[in-house]
């Protein structure tokens, strides 16, 4: 398959090779599973349990609540011992309502909805509705509810599902070991989403510096005239949905568009799988597979944990740590957000947890710019970093709109290889934070102005039905007075 | 307990720095320099020993003036490279206060003045150049024909003291024109340039750097071989290094072409006179070139441009620092008007069509 090239990107030192080898092993249960509402972008979801329920695995914990949104399902048998707020896995650290299930050991399944027989034929609503039940989002970290994504067929007709088996995080090998040791599942369950999407084709990009899942896919695929495997370029943000949308097709998503625009749409691996269980098994997603990696940890490995999990019981069963972090990343390197404890719990778009020694996060001072132009050759987005970063820094967040910092991706590509340490994504995050609360208020002022314009408007129509009703009364009074004065006459 | 969450990723990083960009720069110019001093003999070591000192004596003040930390900066390597580049192009022989009045142009003026690293407008070695080709025409354009170390004419130590501290007392150095003068000056006075041109050293002492000219612009072979180790460490980009030297190429050969008796031709114009330092490690400089690609192209075009503009009809010889200031003073331009296409966007910021759509 002929490749296009994608702009700029870096090649940052992969150390992918401390994980890849390991084979999933299973977490043993912990003592409590931690399980927030809200693991997915979107309404959180409402609890449909009391504290003391006993529940089975796969039993339903909450309910989706609104278009976009998911529910939770217990990932093992046990009670229920509280719905309290504690941190969430989230940069802030602030606490969320969360689901304390405390296990019972048995690890008991509920009675789980039956496989939808033949599913490459069924009804495309049949099986978006089993994906929606089973609690299925985007595996790859962006957590949006899966199900809603599979609608993007409906009112376009699309042409391709690209599976994103890219894994161009550092350090990441999840998505290499389910395509490795689950490649039939993960196939199996893109067919299903393709089926349901109406796209005719199935496409698995997987970046080049993984022969090993290279090869089994392929094989796996071999004879499926629906699908096709294509290795990528090893170049980080290949796995960038846009991006990869451009190495396969050579078409470039416009700004405010979806890919689906371009008749596309983009799936994690582990998402397929997760489909597949669901679809083939009723099975709900309650387990993913995360690796735990980085200088700091004992023993690093890809452990498939059950949902709400402790990032401290995963690093614990990882050796624990060795020497004391520098940093604690969930997720990869480059996009992963920091952790603010390790006392928060595995959740859906948990794809890896780092604890990083300081010689591998190469934190420095920042030092003046010299002004290289490293970030403008190898920005994926074609933008202007280091004259954005100057804009936000003297607060001139309109300069910095226009010059696009909307249409950044946060991939810190840019933070990455600034020769000064300059953490030009941190100013971009902070610049898209303080623009979005802009836009929020001026929706806001707009809906509030429609709101008292709509008043005003009832307001007037209201005096002016009543000053024709007015009138109009006065109009037949007239009109009977000058009869009667007629009459007088008569 | 340990809070990790105080900063926003990546959370690994290139293994970049300021001082080892700065660092390879410098590695890159060791070979010429070498060379040269073993070329202009001692009188040119203490010349650059002088300029370069000077020039970290003058960071250091301005830092301790305006209260900054002093390590950081000093240890980044940015200013010695300022004072290195600046040795390069000051006549090897110049006393001892020329480099000193140099480094206060480069140093005091040009980057402090400005903000220190990253914030001068203009290329601090060139303005250090050019103030003193301005004001002392005289001492900037004093060229010797070589004497390397330890030949029959080479000034030893002792005489090189006096040479450079001194009155050239004692010593009778044999001034000499470079090329590029050479044949300005004769042209001035009726002489063809295909005539003129026919006394300059042959093409192979002008690549290796056997003639007359500044301390480090002479070895067009040894700067060329740094600057292509530039290139393979990715610390510089062909951009301005080509457009640069093609733009004076092309110019040269065209108007060559069309009268050998008044213009140089393209190849005369490379290997003479401050061409490969110049394309190399002058107008690359980051801080006062423009940041992207396409900008970089049209800087080098300018710089080419103005060069040999420069050289073939102003009242200088040489005309690359010239060039370059004037083109940094273009930069900021430059950088407003040439900027990237953002993904998914036209160049005027709009959002591609889609497919089918107008």
């Amino acid at each position: 398959m002929k490749l296009f090239s994608v702009r700029g990107g870096v090649h940052p030192e992969y150390r992918k090779e401390r994980t890849a080898e390991s084979a999933i092993v299973a977490l043993p249960l912990p003592d409590a599973l931690y399980l927030p509402l809200q693991q997915h972008i979107g309404a959180p979801a409402e609890p449909v349990v009391e504290p003391g329920d006993l529940v089975k695995k796969g039993q339903l914990l909450a309910r989706a609540s609104g278009p976009v949104s998911a529910p939770v399902h217990a990932p093992t048998s046990g009670r229920v011992a509280a719905i309290s707020d504690m941190t969430a896995p989230h940069p802030s650290g602030l606490p969320q309502p969360t689901i304390i299930l405390e296990p019972d050991g048995k690890d008991e399944w509920a009675e789980l909805p039956a496989g939808i027989p033949d599913p490459l034929t069924a009804p495309a609503d049949v099986i978006r509705q089993r994906v929606a039940e089973a609690g299925i989002v985007g595996m790859g970290g962006a957590t949006f509810p899966s199900a809603v994504k599979l609608n993007l067929g409906t009112e376009r007709k699309l042409e391709i599902l690209l599976l994103n088996g890219a894994e161009c995080e550092p350090y990441l090998t999840c998505d290499d070991r389910v395509m490795r040791e689950y490649a039939d599942e993960m196939i199996d369950g893109a067919r299903i989403m393709a089926h349901a999407l109406g796209a005719p084709r199935t496409v698995i990009a997987i970046e080049e510096n993984k022969p090993q899942a290279l090869a089994i896919v392929t094989k796996a695929a071999a004879g499926l005239l629906d699908v096709e495997v294509v290795s990528v370029p090893a170049q980080y943000p290949m796995g960038s949905e846009r991006h990869l949308v451009q190495a396969i097709t050579g078409e470039e998503t416009p700004a405010r568009k979806l890919t689906a625009d371009l008749g596309i749409v983009v799936h994690n691996v582990a998402t397929a799988r997760a489909v597949h269980h669901a679809v083939r098994f009723g099975r709900p997603l309650v387990a993913r597979v995360v690796t735990v990696s980085g200088g700091a940890v004992g023993k690093p490995q890809n452990v498939e944990a059950p949902l709400g999990a402790l990032v401290s019981d995963l690093i614990e069963f990882c050796g624990g740590l060795s020497v004391p972090p520098k940093r604690v990343v969930n997720g990869g390197p480059m996009m992963g957000q920091p952790l603010p404890s390790l006392a928060v719990p595995v959740v859906k778009g948990t794809s890896g947890i780092l604890a990083l020694t300081a010689e591998e996060a190469n934190e420095q001072p920042a030092q003046p710019c010299i002004r290289c132009g490293t970030c403008v050759t190898i920005c994926p987005c074609g933008l202007v970093p280091v004259e954005m970063a100057a804009f936000i820094r003297k607060e001139n967040l309109d300069a910095a709109a226009r010059l696009g910092v909307r249409d950044c991706v946060s991939c810190g590509s840019c933070s990455y290889i600034c020769p000064a340490h300059i953490p030009l994504v941190h100013f971009f995050n902070y610049a898209k934070g303080r623009l979005n609360a802009q836009d929020r208020e001026v929706r806001k002022t707009d809906h509030i102005r429609q709101l008292v314009e709509g008043h005003n408007e009832r307001l007037e129509k209201a005096a002016a039905a009543k000053a024709a009703a007015a009138a109009a009364a006065a109009a037949a009074a007239a009109q009977s007075a000058s009869t009667t004065e007629n009459r007088g006459e008569a | 307990m340990t809070a990790y969450n105080d900063k926003s990723g990546p959370f690994t990083h290139a293994p970049t720095s300021v001082s080892l960009t700065m660092a390879t720069v410098l590695a890159a110019l060791v070979p010429a320099t070498l060379f040269d001093a073993w070329l202009f003999g001692w009188p040119a070591i203490f010349m650059f020993l002088i300029t370069v000192g000077s020039c970290v004596l003058m960071e250091a003040g301005c830092l301790i003036l305006s209260n900054k930390p002093l390590k950081p900066s000093l240890t980044d390597g940015s200013v010695v490279l300022t004072g290195w580049l600046l040795a390069m192009s000051l006549p090897p022989w110049s006393p001892w206060w020329i480099g000193l009045l140099g480094s206060v142009f480069a140093v005091v003026l040009a980057k402090h003045l400005f903000g220190g690293l990253g914030q001068n407008v203009f290329n601090p070695a060139m303005v250090g150049r050019v103030a003193l080709l301005v004001s002392f025409p005289l001492q900037m354009t004093s060229w010797v024909k070589s004497a390397p170390l330890g030949s029959d004419g080479a000034p030893g130590f002792v005489e090189a003291l006096g040479i450079t501290f001194g009155h050239a007392s004692g010593f009778d150095h044999v001034s000499a024109a470079s090329a590029l003068g050479y044949v300005k000056t004769e042209l001035s006075r009726g002489v063809p340039v295909d005539a003129s041109t026919q006394h300059l050293p042959g093409l192979s002492d002008m690549l290796l750097g056997m003639h007359p000219g500044s301390f480090g612009e002479t070895s067009a072979v040894l700067i060329l071989a740094g600057g292509l180790l530039l290139l393979a460490r990715r610390i510089i980009s062909w951009h301005i290094p080509v457009s640069l030297m093609g733009t004076l190429f092309v110019l040269g050969t065209l108007f060559h072409a069309v009268d050998p008796a008044r213009y140089t031709d393209g190849l005369f114009h490379l290997v003479s006179g401050a061409t490969f330092l110049g394309a190399f490690f002058i107008a690359t400089d980051y801080v006062t070139s423009p940041v992207s690609k396409r900008g970089q192209l049209v800087y080098g075009f300018g710089v080419g441009l103005l060069t040999w503009i420069i050289r073939t009809f102003a009242g200088y010889p040489e005309g690359m620092a010239f060039a370059v200031l004037l083109m940094n003073a273009l930069t900021p331009i430059i950088d407003h008007h040439i900027r990237p296409r953002v993904f998914g966007r036209t160049y005027k910021g709009e959002p591609l069509p889609l497919k089918g759509e107008k």
